[in-house]
């Protein structure tokens, strides 16, 4: 049991890659969808659709993040991979936020993708407009990745 | 069953009709048909929309069954289960036995009374009823065929067979929406069923029919009261009139007091104004099913403006007859 320190961090960067990686995997996979039914009537529409098939795809990126700082702080990437047990599950709190939000919000992220991939189809000019609605979701993954962010390199401070 | 069809898994399927959407004629375009010389213009007009086959005939007939066609064929391709949407096909495998069963008296054939969009082949309908071998029909439809064949036979009344047809048409349609588990396509049938009930209450007060008459005719629905709508048809085309006004059709009451047409066109623009809400949805089988109907009625409209120009009717008088457009 020395090391139940170290399982528990470790389930969290897996967490976190895991579960925001899920969560883009639903919400590109249902924009996808979308996209190919959009340039199956219209194939020029391509490269519009592609970038909003892509919006949901940066929580699996957040997720991967977290969780390889998580493995360069505890020392499973090279150093000593002995921590304490209160860290450990530290750094598994830590992760949450991330694995969390991620997942949600790509989800929800993914359904405004797939209308607004709608929205391009019937007015390719509003393409501009068409983006921010997807974008907005990204702000709850930006926040989550920023507490992750902060409890992790700030667990290194605490006397365990 | 609802579950399964209203989830995500026609986020292909909407996007696919989004692009259709697009080639729908708008409120601009159907002016511009209107306002056309001649029925030649009109068709060019559509050609250069893209309608009608390539290089086959221009027929109006051809053109019109051209793009009904194609609108089933889009329709299979983006959803398997296609029986959700017997609802809009339904009325057309009654057509279809209404003629077997006149066809099966005639000395020569007539292939072409036959509706091709239909849930079963006109072709099996046709064989069962010149062998009277109705068992190899669906079996909601095999009482129906057997009775109103049989009427036809022995009395030679069409317009009984029609209406046992008819009736049996609209129970099959009324079951069907409510069967699709589809918020909207249960509205749909709802309405044609009422709507359908209202037209035949107002021609049976005209002609004086009975009330035998009008128990095998009226089909029940959930928005209309069959008893008390038989006691106003009874009474006159007033006593109708005021019947409805307590009902959801208040409003179509002024336009009944116009004509029928007229109401069969408030019907129509009824169901395209709930349809729009549908052009804002991106999930689900609302979308598909309002296209269908968008398509429809831009047929029936076109056809109603080919008619007008080719019997030379004034644009106002085409104008008042064509529906509203979804897009």
């Amino acid at each position: 049991m020395a090391n139940s320190g170290l399982f528990w961090a470790l389930l969290g960067a897996a967490l976190s890659a895991g579960l925001a990686g899920a969560g883009s995997a639903i919400g590109v996979g249902v924009a996808g969808r979308a996209a190919s039914g959009v340039v199956t009537q219209e194939p020029n529409m391509f490269s519009k659709v592609l970038i909003l098939q892509l919006l949901p795809g940066t929580q699996g990126i957040y997720g991967l993040l977290i969780a390889f700082i998580t493995l360069t702080q505890i020392g499973i990437m090279g150093g000593d991979p002995n921590i304490s047990l209160v860290k450990g599950l530290l750094y598994f709190a830590a992760c949450i936020p991330m694995a969390v939000g991620g997942l949600i919000s790509g989800i929800a992220q993914g359904k405004c993708s797939v209308a607004a991939i709608g929205l391009v189809a019937k007015r390719p000019e509003q393409f501009g407009k068409a983006m921010i609605f997807p974008a907005m979701v990204e702000t709850y993954a930006i926040l989550a990745l920023l507490i992750s962010i902060l409890s992790i390199f700030g667990i290194v401070n605490v006397p365990f | 069953m609802t579950g399964a069809y209203i989830d995500n898994g026609y986020v292909y399927a909407v996007a696919r009709i989004r692009g259709a959407e697009l080639k729908l004629l708008n409120q601009n375009a159907m002016e511009q048909l209107i306002q056309a010389k001649h029925a030649t213009e009109v068709l060019r007009l559509l050609s250069e929309k893209g309608w009608g086959e390539d290089g086959k005939s221009t027929s109006p007939e051809d053109v019109l069954s051209a793009e009904r066609e194609k609108t089933w064929a889009l329709v299979e391709e983006l959803v398997p289960e296609k029986e959700i949407f017997d609802v809009f096909l339904l009325p057309n495998d009654y057509n279809n036995l209404k003629a077997a069963i006149k066809e099966s008296l005639m000395e020569f054939d007539y292939p072409g009374i036959y509706i091709s969009e239909a849930t079963i082949s006109p072709e099996l309908i046709r064989k069962a009823v010149k062998e009277r071998n109705y068992s190899a029909l669906p079996d909601s439809m095999q009482e129906v065929a057997r009775e109103a064949h049989e009427v036809f036979l022995h009395t030679g009344d069409g317009q009984l067979c029609d209406i046992l047809v008819d009736r049996a048409c609209l129970d099959a349609v009324l079951k069907a929406g409510q069967e699709s588990g589809d918020e909207f396509i249960a509205m749909y049938a709802e309405l044609s069923v009422a709507s359908a009930d209202i037209k035949i209450a107002v021609r049976a007060a005209l002609t004086g029919k009975d009330r035998e008459f009008l128990k095998k005719a009226l089909a029940e629905c959930e928005t209309l009261d069959i008893n008390a709508l038989t006691n106003a048809a009874l009474q006159g085309r007033e006593a109708i009139c005021s019947y409805l006004a307590a009902t959801d059709y208040a409003e179509a009451v002024e336009e009944l007091k116009k004509s029928t047409t007229a109401f069969e066109r408030w019907c129509d623009n009824l169901v395209i104004r709930r349809m729009k809400q549908e052009l804002y949805n991106s999930f689900g089988l609302g979308p598909v099913a309002a296209y269908i109907l968008a398509r429809e009625n831009e047929i029936k409209s076109v056809r109603i403006i080919l008619s007008g120009k080719q019997n030379g009717f004034p644009e106002d008088v085409i104008r008042e007859r064509v529906r509203e457009t979804y897009v």
